[in-house]
Protein backbone atom coordinates (compact mmCIF):
# COMPACT_ATOMS: atom_id res chain seq x y z
CA UNK A 1 0.00 0.00 0.00
CA UNK A 2 3.09 2.33 0.85
CA UNK A 3 4.84 2.16 -2.33
CA UNK A 4 3.00 1.96 -5.48
CA UNK A 5 6.26 2.23 -7.17
CA UNK A 6 4.84 2.17 -11.14
CA UNK A 7 2.06 4.41 -10.06
CA UNK A 8 0.20 2.04 -12.04
CA UNK A 9 -3.35 1.98 -11.44
CA UNK A 10 -3.87 -1.80 -11.38
CA UNK A 11 -1.55 -2.61 -8.95
CA UNK A 12 -4.09 -3.80 -6.62
CA UNK A 13 -4.99 -6.49 -9.05
CA UNK A 14 -1.60 -7.41 -10.08
CA UNK A 15 0.19 -10.33 -7.98
CA UNK A 16 3.10 -9.17 -5.78
CA UNK A 17 4.92 -12.29 -5.97
CA UNK A 18 3.83 -14.99 -9.08
CA UNK A 19 5.50 -18.80 -9.23
CA UNK A 20 5.25 -20.30 -11.92
CA UNK A 21 5.62 -24.04 -12.39
CA UNK A 22 8.19 -24.59 -9.74
CA UNK A 23 10.51 -27.33 -10.17
CA UNK A 24 13.88 -27.65 -7.77
CA UNK A 25 15.88 -30.91 -7.34
CA UNK A 26 18.39 -31.45 -3.80
CA UNK A 27 20.59 -33.36 -6.13
CA UNK A 28 18.90 -36.20 -7.78
CA UNK A 29 15.49 -35.89 -5.96
CA UNK A 30 12.79 -33.49 -7.25
CA UNK A 31 11.69 -31.58 -4.26
CA UNK A 32 8.82 -29.86 -5.88
CA UNK A 33 7.27 -30.96 -9.33
CA UNK A 34 5.33 -27.91 -10.57
CA UNK A 35 4.15 -26.02 -8.15
CA UNK A 36 2.50 -22.16 -8.76
CA UNK A 37 1.10 -19.89 -6.50
CA UNK A 38 0.00 -16.28 -6.97
CA UNK A 39 0.17 -14.11 -3.64
CA UNK A 40 -1.76 -10.37 -3.87
CA UNK A 41 -0.93 -7.48 -1.84
CA UNK A 42 -2.26 -7.45 1.47
CA UNK A 43 -2.78 -11.10 1.50
CA UNK A 44 -1.21 -13.92 4.35
CA UNK A 45 -0.75 -16.87 2.19
CA UNK A 46 -0.61 -20.09 3.55
CA UNK A 47 1.69 -23.00 2.58
CA UNK A 48 0.64 -26.13 4.50
CA UNK A 49 1.57 -29.85 4.68
CA UNK A 50 3.23 -32.66 6.33
CA UNK A 51 7.26 -32.69 6.68
CA UNK A 52 9.42 -32.95 4.20
CA UNK A 53 6.24 -31.79 1.35
CA UNK A 54 8.76 -29.53 -0.01
CA UNK A 55 6.97 -26.36 1.87
CA UNK A 56 10.46 -24.62 2.84
CA UNK A 57 11.99 -26.26 -0.41
CA UNK A 58 9.50 -23.45 -1.91
CA UNK A 59 10.01 -20.84 0.46
CA UNK A 60 13.57 -20.66 0.17
CA UNK A 61 13.34 -20.85 -3.91
CA UNK A 62 11.58 -17.89 -3.36
CA UNK A 63 14.06 -16.57 -1.07
CA UNK A 64 16.90 -17.39 -3.41
CA UNK A 65 18.63 -19.94 -1.81
CA UNK A 66 17.47 -22.46 -4.02
CA UNK A 67 17.71 -22.41 -7.82
CA UNK A 68 14.66 -24.26 -9.87
CA UNK A 69 15.54 -26.57 -12.41
CA UNK A 70 12.86 -25.26 -14.23
CA UNK A 71 10.10 -22.60 -14.08
CA UNK A 72 9.60 -18.64 -13.16
CA UNK A 73 9.24 -16.55 -10.28
CA UNK A 74 8.27 -13.33 -10.79
CA UNK A 75 7.89 -10.25 -7.94
CA UNK A 76 6.32 -7.52 -8.59
CA UNK A 77 6.29 -8.49 -11.93
CA UNK A 78 10.42 -8.74 -12.33
CA UNK A 79 11.59 -12.07 -13.30
CA UNK A 80 13.45 -13.14 -10.56
CA UNK A 81 14.25 -16.69 -10.78
CA UNK A 82 18.07 -16.27 -11.41
CA UNK A 83 18.77 -12.95 -9.31
CA UNK A 84 21.13 -13.69 -5.93
CA UNK A 85 19.01 -13.92 -2.84
CA UNK A 86 20.76 -10.67 -1.63
CA UNK A 87 19.21 -8.80 -4.31
CA UNK A 88 15.84 -10.17 -3.70
CA UNK A 89 16.31 -8.79 0.06
CA UNK A 90 16.87 -5.23 -0.84
CA UNK A 91 14.25 -5.51 -4.09
CA UNK A 92 11.63 -5.92 -0.29
CA UNK A 93 11.88 -9.62 0.18
CA UNK A 94 12.42 -10.25 3.76
CA UNK A 95 12.81 -13.86 5.26
CA UNK A 96 12.31 -15.48 8.60
CA UNK A 97 14.47 -18.43 7.75
CA UNK A 98 13.42 -22.20 9.31
CA UNK A 99 15.32 -22.28 12.89
CA UNK A 100 15.36 -18.31 13.67
CA UNK A 101 19.46 -18.44 12.15
CA UNK A 102 20.18 -15.85 14.14
CA UNK A 103 23.84 -14.41 14.68
CA UNK A 104 24.65 -15.91 17.58
CA UNK A 105 27.83 -13.62 18.31
CA UNK A 106 26.05 -10.73 17.96
CA UNK A 107 24.07 -8.86 20.07
CA UNK A 108 20.11 -8.70 19.95
CA UNK A 109 20.45 -4.87 18.34
CA UNK A 110 23.34 -5.90 16.04
CA UNK A 111 21.27 -8.58 14.84
CA UNK A 112 18.25 -6.19 13.91
CA UNK A 113 20.90 -3.86 12.79
CA UNK A 114 22.53 -6.32 9.93
CA UNK A 115 18.78 -6.54 9.58
CA UNK A 116 18.26 -3.04 8.58
CA UNK A 117 22.31 -2.27 6.71
CA UNK A 118 20.42 -2.49 3.68
CA UNK A 119 16.86 -1.39 4.17
CA UNK A 120 13.86 -0.01 1.93
CA UNK A 121 12.42 3.25 3.95
CA UNK A 122 9.49 2.82 5.16
CA UNK A 123 7.29 2.17 8.62
CA UNK A 124 9.81 0.01 10.51
CA UNK A 125 12.27 1.08 12.99
CA UNK A 126 14.25 -0.82 15.56
CA UNK A 127 11.70 1.65 18.10
CA UNK A 128 8.72 0.17 16.65
CA UNK A 129 10.14 -3.41 17.01
CA UNK A 130 11.02 -2.67 20.43
CA UNK A 131 6.95 -1.49 21.10
CA UNK A 132 5.70 -4.88 19.34
CA UNK A 133 7.92 -7.13 22.09
CA UNK A 134 8.89 -4.94 24.59
CA UNK A 135 11.29 -6.89 26.64
CA UNK A 136 13.42 -6.79 23.62
CA UNK A 137 14.86 -3.07 24.50
CA UNK A 138 16.34 -3.97 27.94
CA UNK A 139 17.80 -6.85 26.38
CA UNK A 140 19.36 -5.62 23.78
CA UNK A 141 23.22 -5.68 24.52
CA UNK A 142 22.65 -9.41 24.93
CA UNK A 143 23.61 -12.16 22.89
CA UNK A 144 20.82 -14.01 21.05
CA UNK A 145 22.58 -17.48 22.22
CA UNK A 146 21.23 -17.24 25.30
CA UNK A 147 17.81 -16.71 24.88
CA UNK A 148 14.62 -18.56 24.85
CA UNK A 149 13.29 -19.87 21.36
CA UNK A 150 10.50 -18.13 21.09
CA UNK A 151 12.46 -14.86 22.16
CA UNK A 152 15.49 -15.99 18.98
CA UNK A 153 11.91 -16.40 16.79
CA UNK A 154 10.67 -12.37 18.14
CA UNK A 155 14.12 -11.30 17.28
CA UNK A 156 14.35 -13.11 14.06
CA UNK A 157 11.06 -11.53 13.01
CA UNK A 158 12.59 -8.27 14.32
CA UNK A 159 16.02 -8.40 12.05
CA UNK A 160 13.14 -9.11 9.04
CA UNK A 161 10.38 -6.39 9.66
CA UNK A 162 13.34 -3.49 9.96
CA UNK A 163 14.32 -4.44 6.87
CA UNK A 164 10.89 -2.76 5.60
CA UNK A 165 10.01 -5.59 3.09
CA UNK A 166 6.92 -5.50 1.31
CA UNK A 167 7.16 -9.22 1.08
CA UNK A 168 7.25 -11.53 4.65
CA UNK A 169 8.77 -15.00 3.99
CA UNK A 170 7.82 -16.96 7.13
CA UNK A 171 9.20 -20.44 7.93
CA UNK A 172 7.86 -22.55 10.36
CA UNK A 173 7.50 -20.27 12.80
CA UNK A 174 6.24 -22.47 15.15
CA UNK A 175 9.01 -24.73 14.55
CA UNK A 176 9.97 -26.15 18.33
CA UNK A 177 7.96 -23.61 20.35
CA UNK A 178 5.74 -24.14 23.09
CA UNK A 179 1.61 -23.56 21.82
CA UNK A 180 1.51 -20.77 23.62
CA UNK A 181 4.63 -18.68 22.71
CA UNK A 182 3.19 -19.70 19.15
CA UNK A 183 -0.07 -17.95 20.00
CA UNK A 184 1.93 -15.06 20.86
CA UNK A 185 3.93 -15.05 18.09
CA UNK A 186 0.96 -15.15 15.96
CA UNK A 187 -0.59 -12.54 17.64
CA UNK A 188 2.10 -9.82 16.24
CA UNK A 189 0.68 -11.26 12.78
CA UNK A 190 -2.41 -8.32 12.45
CA UNK A 191 0.30 -5.16 13.71
CA UNK A 192 2.90 -6.45 10.62
CA UNK A 193 0.00 -6.39 8.22
CA UNK A 194 -1.48 -3.08 9.22
CA UNK A 195 1.83 -1.54 8.21
CA UNK A 196 1.19 -3.02 4.59
CA UNK A 197 3.27 -6.24 4.90
CA UNK A 198 2.47 -9.33 2.48
CA UNK A 199 2.77 -12.22 4.23
CA UNK A 200 3.91 -15.73 3.07
CA UNK A 201 3.81 -18.55 5.54
CA UNK A 202 4.87 -21.94 5.38
CA UNK A 203 3.51 -23.60 8.41
CA UNK A 204 3.16 -27.47 9.77
CA UNK A 205 0.49 -26.81 12.78
CA UNK A 206 -2.37 -26.47 9.97
CA UNK A 207 -5.01 -24.85 12.45
CA UNK A 208 -2.56 -22.59 13.19
CA UNK A 209 -2.20 -21.91 9.42
CA UNK A 210 -5.64 -22.26 8.58
CA UNK A 211 -6.68 -19.25 11.88
CA UNK A 212 -4.20 -16.61 10.12
CA UNK A 213 -4.46 -17.08 6.24
CA UNK A 214 -6.81 -15.39 3.91
CA UNK A 215 -5.52 -17.94 0.67
CA UNK A 216 -4.15 -21.27 1.48
CA UNK A 217 -1.74 -24.20 -0.56
CA UNK A 218 -1.83 -27.46 0.40
CA UNK A 219 1.93 -29.75 -0.50
CA UNK A 220 2.31 -33.22 -0.83
CA UNK A 221 5.65 -34.67 -1.56
CA UNK A 222 6.21 -31.74 -4.05
CA UNK A 223 2.94 -31.34 -5.63
CA UNK A 224 -0.07 -29.38 -4.93
CA UNK A 225 -2.75 -31.07 -3.66
CA UNK A 226 -5.09 -28.27 -2.29
CA UNK A 227 -5.29 -24.85 -2.84
CA UNK A 228 -7.93 -22.06 -1.84
CA UNK A 229 -9.74 -19.46 0.59
CA UNK A 230 -9.63 -21.48 4.03
CA UNK A 231 -13.53 -20.45 3.80
CA UNK A 232 -13.77 -22.00 1.12
CA UNK A 233 -12.02 -26.29 2.04
CA UNK A 234 -13.07 -28.28 4.49
CA UNK A 235 -11.50 -29.70 7.09
CA UNK A 236 -12.17 -33.74 5.21
CA UNK A 237 -10.55 -31.73 2.03
CA UNK A 238 -7.62 -30.17 4.10
CA UNK A 239 -7.05 -33.70 5.27
CA UNK A 240 -7.12 -35.25 2.11
CA UNK A 241 -4.52 -33.02 0.82
CA UNK A 242 -2.16 -32.99 3.94
CA UNK A 243 -2.17 -36.83 4.13
CA UNK A 244 -2.70 -38.14 0.55
CA UNK A 245 -5.97 -40.02 -0.50
CA UNK A 246 -6.48 -43.45 -0.02
CA UNK A 247 -4.01 -45.88 1.61
CA UNK A 248 -0.46 -45.11 1.00
CA UNK A 249 0.16 -43.87 3.98
CA UNK A 250 3.13 -45.94 5.12
CA UNK A 251 4.67 -45.43 1.32
CA UNK A 252 3.82 -41.73 2.05
CA UNK A 253 5.81 -41.53 5.61
CA UNK A 254 8.92 -43.10 3.76
CA UNK A 255 9.13 -40.86 0.90
CA UNK A 256 8.63 -37.98 2.98
CA UNK A 257 11.45 -38.63 5.71
CA UNK A 258 13.77 -38.84 2.80
CA UNK A 259 12.65 -35.91 1.10
CA UNK A 260 13.37 -34.53 4.93
CA UNK A 261 16.62 -35.81 4.97
CA UNK A 262 18.20 -34.16 1.99
CA UNK A 263 16.45 -31.33 2.58
CA UNK A 264 18.06 -30.90 5.98
CA UNK A 265 21.45 -31.47 3.82
CA UNK A 266 21.08 -28.51 1.22
CA UNK B 1 70.08 -10.18 33.18
CA UNK B 2 70.23 -12.31 30.07
CA UNK B 3 67.18 -14.03 30.99
CA UNK B 4 65.41 -10.78 31.80
CA UNK B 5 66.52 -9.61 28.20
CA UNK B 6 65.77 -13.14 26.49
CA UNK B 7 62.06 -12.27 28.05
CA UNK B 8 62.35 -8.90 26.47
CA UNK B 9 63.39 -9.65 23.42
CA UNK B 10 60.68 -12.47 22.97
CA UNK B 11 57.79 -10.61 24.29
CA UNK B 12 58.79 -7.55 21.18
CA UNK B 13 59.14 -10.23 18.59
CA UNK B 14 55.87 -11.19 19.64
CA UNK B 15 54.34 -8.25 18.38
CA UNK B 16 56.24 -8.76 14.70
CA UNK B 17 54.61 -12.57 15.10
CA UNK B 18 51.27 -11.15 16.41
CA UNK B 19 51.41 -9.02 12.81
CA UNK B 20 51.98 -11.88 11.08
CA UNK B 21 49.40 -14.28 12.53
CA UNK B 22 46.14 -11.98 12.55
CA UNK B 23 45.81 -11.71 8.70
CA UNK B 24 45.83 -15.52 9.01
CA UNK B 25 43.58 -15.58 11.59
CA UNK B 26 40.81 -13.34 10.28
CA UNK B 27 40.86 -15.30 6.67
CA UNK B 28 40.43 -18.21 8.68
CA UNK B 29 37.77 -16.91 11.36
CA UNK B 30 35.44 -15.36 8.30
CA UNK B 31 35.87 -18.02 5.57
CA UNK B 32 37.38 -20.79 6.78
CA UNK B 33 40.02 -20.22 4.58
CA UNK B 34 43.48 -21.61 5.86
CA UNK B 35 45.71 -19.32 3.44
CA UNK B 36 49.03 -21.18 2.72
CA UNK B 37 49.96 -18.36 0.63
CA UNK B 38 50.09 -16.18 3.38
CA UNK B 39 53.28 -16.14 4.21
CA UNK B 40 54.66 -15.39 0.35
CA UNK B 41 52.04 -12.81 0.44
CA UNK B 42 54.02 -11.06 3.05
CA UNK B 43 56.85 -11.40 1.27
CA UNK B 44 55.69 -10.02 -1.67
CA UNK B 45 54.64 -6.75 0.02
CA UNK B 46 58.11 -6.47 1.63
CA UNK B 47 59.25 -6.31 -2.02
CA UNK B 48 56.54 -4.20 -3.11
CA UNK B 49 58.37 -2.11 -0.73
CA UNK B 50 61.86 -2.28 -1.69
CA UNK B 51 60.76 -1.53 -5.09
CA UNK B 52 58.82 1.52 -4.10
CA UNK B 53 62.01 2.54 -2.25
CA UNK B 54 64.37 1.41 -4.76
CA UNK B 55 62.46 3.12 -7.83
CA UNK B 56 61.00 6.58 -6.03
CA UNK B 57 63.67 7.42 -3.33
CA UNK B 58 60.68 7.99 -0.99
CA UNK B 59 61.79 7.88 2.55
CA UNK B 60 60.49 4.02 4.00
CA UNK B 61 57.86 5.69 6.06
CA UNK B 62 56.31 6.84 2.84
CA UNK B 63 56.55 3.64 1.55
CA UNK B 64 54.13 1.86 4.02
CA UNK B 65 50.65 3.19 3.35
CA UNK B 66 51.65 2.78 -0.53
CA UNK B 67 52.46 -0.50 0.39
CA UNK B 68 49.44 -1.45 2.16
CA UNK B 69 47.16 0.19 -0.26
CA UNK B 70 48.23 -2.09 -2.85
CA UNK B 71 48.11 -5.11 -0.87
CA UNK B 72 44.44 -4.69 0.38
CA UNK B 73 43.57 -4.11 -3.10
CA UNK B 74 45.17 -7.40 -4.22
CA UNK B 75 43.19 -8.88 -1.81
CA UNK B 76 39.94 -7.43 -2.83
CA UNK B 77 40.54 -8.73 -6.12
CA UNK B 78 42.16 -12.09 -5.07
CA UNK B 79 38.89 -12.64 -3.00
CA UNK B 80 36.58 -11.93 -5.86
CA UNK B 81 38.41 -14.25 -7.80
CA UNK B 82 40.19 -16.99 -7.48
CA UNK B 83 39.81 -17.24 -3.56
CA UNK B 84 36.16 -17.04 -4.04
CA UNK B 85 36.17 -19.81 -6.31
CA UNK B 86 37.88 -21.73 -4.42
CA UNK B 87 35.40 -21.15 -1.94
CA UNK B 88 32.74 -22.32 -3.75
CA UNK B 89 33.71 -25.72 -4.62
CA UNK B 90 35.23 -26.38 -0.60
CA UNK B 91 37.49 -26.32 1.66
CA UNK B 92 39.57 -28.89 0.48
CA UNK B 93 39.82 -26.61 -2.57
CA UNK B 94 41.09 -23.55 -1.05
CA UNK B 95 43.68 -25.30 0.67
CA UNK B 96 45.20 -26.57 -2.58
CA UNK B 97 44.98 -23.37 -4.34
CA UNK B 98 46.19 -21.22 -1.46
CA UNK B 99 49.18 -24.17 -1.98
CA UNK B 100 49.34 -23.36 -5.46
CA UNK B 101 49.51 -19.62 -5.32
CA UNK B 102 52.26 -19.86 -2.82
CA UNK B 103 54.74 -21.98 -5.24
CA UNK B 104 53.77 -19.35 -8.02
CA UNK B 105 54.33 -16.29 -5.73
CA UNK B 106 57.73 -17.98 -4.91
CA UNK B 107 59.22 -18.81 -7.94
CA UNK B 108 57.72 -15.80 -9.62
CA UNK B 109 59.89 -13.71 -7.15
CA UNK B 110 62.96 -15.93 -7.87
CA UNK B 111 62.79 -14.91 -11.23
CA UNK B 112 62.07 -11.76 -10.45
CA UNK B 113 64.48 -10.91 -7.70
CA UNK B 114 66.88 -13.73 -7.35
CA UNK B 115 67.50 -16.00 -4.28
CA UNK B 116 69.29 -12.97 -2.99
CA UNK B 117 68.68 -11.39 0.48
CA UNK B 118 67.22 -8.70 0.49
CA UNK B 119 66.05 -6.00 3.52
CA UNK B 120 64.34 -2.48 3.55
CA UNK B 121 66.85 0.34 4.90
CA UNK B 122 65.44 1.69 7.66
CA UNK B 123 68.10 4.37 7.25
CA UNK B 124 69.89 6.46 9.92
CA UNK B 125 66.97 7.60 12.55
CA UNK B 126 65.71 7.61 15.62
CA UNK B 127 64.11 4.29 14.75
CA UNK B 128 67.56 2.20 13.40
CA UNK B 129 68.99 3.27 16.89
CA UNK B 130 68.30 1.37 20.10
CA UNK B 131 68.31 2.73 24.12
CA UNK B 132 69.63 0.68 27.20
CA UNK B 133 68.34 -0.58 30.70
CA UNK B 134 70.97 -0.62 33.23
CA UNK B 135 73.88 -2.44 32.06
CA UNK B 136 72.93 -5.73 29.68
CA UNK B 137 69.39 -4.60 28.10
CA UNK B 138 69.67 -3.30 24.63
CA UNK B 139 66.24 -3.01 23.60
CA UNK B 140 65.82 -1.14 19.60
CA UNK B 141 63.63 1.12 18.77
CA UNK B 142 62.41 -0.45 15.59
CA UNK B 143 61.44 -3.96 17.54
CA UNK B 144 59.57 -1.39 19.88
CA UNK B 145 58.15 0.12 17.05
CA UNK B 146 56.98 -2.93 15.80
CA UNK B 147 55.22 -4.42 18.86
CA UNK B 148 53.47 -0.61 19.31
CA UNK B 149 52.04 -1.16 15.78
CA UNK B 150 50.89 -4.42 16.22
CA UNK B 151 48.72 -3.43 19.45
CA UNK B 152 47.54 -0.61 17.05
CA UNK B 153 46.66 -3.09 14.52
CA UNK B 154 45.00 -5.61 16.72
CA UNK B 155 42.66 -2.53 18.58
CA UNK B 156 41.75 -0.51 15.07
CA UNK B 157 40.84 -4.29 14.12
CA UNK B 158 38.73 -5.17 17.01
CA UNK B 159 37.04 -1.40 16.74
CA UNK B 160 36.65 -1.75 13.00
CA UNK B 161 34.74 -5.52 13.94
CA UNK B 162 32.83 -4.60 16.65
CA UNK B 163 31.74 -0.70 16.12
CA UNK B 164 31.33 -0.40 11.63
CA UNK B 165 29.01 -1.19 9.58
CA UNK B 166 30.98 -3.71 7.47
CA UNK B 167 32.91 -4.63 10.88
CA UNK B 168 29.35 -6.38 11.89
CA UNK B 169 28.05 -7.74 8.22
CA UNK B 170 32.08 -9.57 8.32
CA UNK B 171 30.71 -10.96 11.79
CA UNK B 172 27.03 -11.92 10.52
CA UNK B 173 28.48 -13.56 7.65
CA UNK B 174 31.08 -15.46 9.24
CA UNK B 175 28.17 -16.71 11.78
CA UNK B 176 25.46 -17.57 8.99
CA UNK B 177 26.75 -16.73 5.43
CA UNK B 178 22.71 -17.29 4.21
CA UNK B 179 21.15 -15.50 7.20
CA UNK B 180 23.29 -12.72 5.95
CA UNK B 181 22.21 -12.81 2.88
CA UNK B 182 18.99 -12.89 3.36
CA UNK B 183 19.48 -9.58 5.36
CA UNK B 184 20.20 -8.39 1.95
CA UNK B 185 24.23 -8.37 2.37
CA UNK B 186 26.26 -9.34 -0.44
CA UNK B 187 28.72 -12.07 1.03
CA UNK B 188 31.20 -11.99 -1.98
CA UNK B 189 31.86 -8.24 -1.61
CA UNK B 190 31.94 -8.66 2.51
CA UNK B 191 34.54 -11.37 2.52
CA UNK B 192 36.36 -8.88 -0.35
CA UNK B 193 36.87 -6.80 2.10
CA UNK B 194 37.63 -9.18 5.12
CA UNK B 195 40.21 -10.00 2.84
CA UNK B 196 41.80 -6.45 2.22
CA UNK B 197 41.83 -5.88 5.89
CA UNK B 198 43.68 -9.16 6.33
CA UNK B 199 46.27 -8.08 3.34
CA UNK B 200 46.61 -4.99 4.59
CA UNK B 201 47.94 -6.26 7.82
CA UNK B 202 50.05 -9.06 6.06
CA UNK B 203 51.63 -6.05 4.00
CA UNK B 204 52.70 -4.62 7.49
CA UNK B 205 53.56 -7.48 8.61
CA UNK B 206 55.76 -8.03 5.63
CA UNK B 207 57.52 -4.58 5.38
CA UNK B 208 58.12 -5.31 9.34
CA UNK B 209 60.04 -8.33 8.84
CA UNK B 210 61.74 -6.73 5.99
CA UNK B 211 62.94 -3.78 8.12
CA UNK B 212 64.18 -5.85 11.26
CA UNK B 213 65.60 -8.65 8.91
CA UNK B 214 66.31 -9.39 5.22
CA UNK B 215 63.89 -11.28 2.90
CA UNK B 216 64.35 -13.74 -0.05
CA UNK B 217 61.86 -15.53 -1.88
CA UNK B 218 61.76 -18.16 0.85
CA UNK B 219 60.93 -16.60 3.29
CA UNK B 220 57.43 -16.50 3.33
CA UNK B 221 56.76 -20.19 4.03
CA UNK B 222 59.98 -20.65 5.72
CA UNK B 223 59.68 -18.26 8.53
CA UNK B 224 56.26 -16.18 8.23
CA UNK B 225 53.60 -19.11 7.17
CA UNK B 226 55.03 -20.98 10.44
CA UNK B 227 55.60 -18.43 12.80
CA UNK B 228 52.18 -17.19 11.77
CA UNK B 229 50.20 -20.68 12.34
CA UNK B 230 52.13 -21.06 15.36
CA UNK B 231 50.90 -18.11 17.14
CA UNK B 232 47.72 -18.53 15.93
CA UNK B 233 47.37 -22.45 17.37
CA UNK B 234 49.10 -20.91 20.71
CA UNK B 235 46.90 -17.92 21.08
CA UNK B 236 43.65 -19.59 19.67
CA UNK B 237 42.02 -20.11 16.73
CA UNK B 238 39.66 -17.27 14.94
CA UNK B 239 40.63 -14.90 18.59
CA UNK B 240 42.25 -11.72 17.58
CA UNK B 241 43.93 -10.63 20.70
CA UNK B 242 44.66 -14.35 21.04
CA UNK B 243 47.56 -13.88 17.84
CA UNK B 244 49.33 -11.68 19.96
CA UNK B 245 48.95 -13.54 23.42
CA UNK B 246 50.10 -16.50 20.71
CA UNK B 247 52.71 -14.27 19.52
CA UNK B 248 54.34 -13.12 22.62
CA UNK B 249 54.47 -17.27 23.67
CA UNK B 250 56.39 -18.00 20.73
CA UNK B 251 58.82 -14.57 20.60
CA UNK B 252 59.80 -15.63 24.39
CA UNK B 253 59.85 -19.55 24.13
CA UNK B 254 62.04 -18.82 20.82
CA UNK B 255 64.76 -16.29 22.88
CA UNK B 256 64.53 -18.40 25.79
CA UNK B 257 65.39 -21.53 23.80
CA UNK B 258 68.09 -19.18 21.99
CA UNK B 259 69.54 -18.72 25.65
CA UNK B 260 69.95 -22.02 26.42
CA UNK B 261 71.62 -22.86 23.10
CA UNK B 262 71.56 -20.80 20.15
CA UNK B 263 70.77 -23.78 17.55
CA UNK B 264 67.66 -24.37 19.95
CA UNK B 265 65.93 -20.90 19.01
CA UNK B 266 63.47 -22.34 16.53
CA UNK B 267 63.16 -25.99 18.36
CA UNK B 268 61.74 -24.01 21.60
CA UNK B 269 59.10 -22.42 19.83
CA UNK B 270 57.94 -25.48 18.47
CA UNK B 271 58.19 -27.67 21.50
CA UNK B 272 55.93 -25.24 22.87
CA UNK B 273 53.79 -24.74 19.85
CA UNK B 274 53.20 -28.68 20.33
CA UNK B 275 52.81 -28.81 23.56
CA UNK B 276 49.78 -26.60 23.46
CA UNK B 277 48.59 -28.45 21.32
CA UNK B 278 48.26 -31.35 22.69
CA UNK B 279 46.96 -29.83 26.49
CA UNK B 280 45.46 -26.90 25.20
CA UNK B 281 44.60 -27.85 22.02
CA UNK B 282 41.62 -24.61 21.47
CA UNK B 283 44.45 -22.16 22.18
CA UNK B 284 45.16 -20.47 25.43
CA UNK B 285 42.93 -17.46 25.02
CA UNK B 286 40.13 -19.66 24.35
CA UNK B 287 36.88 -18.73 23.58
CA UNK B 288 34.56 -20.12 21.56
CA UNK B 289 33.18 -18.58 17.95
CA UNK B 290 35.05 -15.58 18.55
CA UNK B 291 36.39 -13.99 15.35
Amino acid sequence: MSTSAAGVPEQQRAPLLDVRNLIVHHGQLRALSGVSLQVFPGEVYAIIGANGAGKSTLLRTIAGLHYPTEGQILYDGRDVTRVRPDKRATAGMAMVPEGRRLFPSLTLEENLKVGATFARSGPWTFERVYDLFPWMKERRGQKTAQMSGGEQQAVAIGRALVANPRMLLLDELSLGLAPVIVQRIYGMLPEILSSGVTVLLVEQDVSQALRVATHLQCLLEGHSTLEGRPADVTAEQVEAAYFGMGGHHAATAGAAENIAVEGSEA
Amino acid sequence: MSWVNAIIQGILTGGLYALFACGLSLLFGVMRVVNLAHGDLATVAAYVGIGIIAVTHVPFLWSIPIVVAIMAVVGYVLQRSLLQAAITRGELTTLIVTFGLSIVIENGLLQFFTANNRGIGVGSSLISSSFSIGSGLQIAWLDVAIFGLAVVVLLGLQYFLSASKYGRLIRAVADDREAAQLSGANYQHVFGICAALAFATVALAGIAYGMTTVVSPTTGTDTILLFAFAAVVIGGLGSLWGTLVGGIVLGVSQQIGAQINISYELLAGYIVFLVVLVIRPQGLTARRSQT
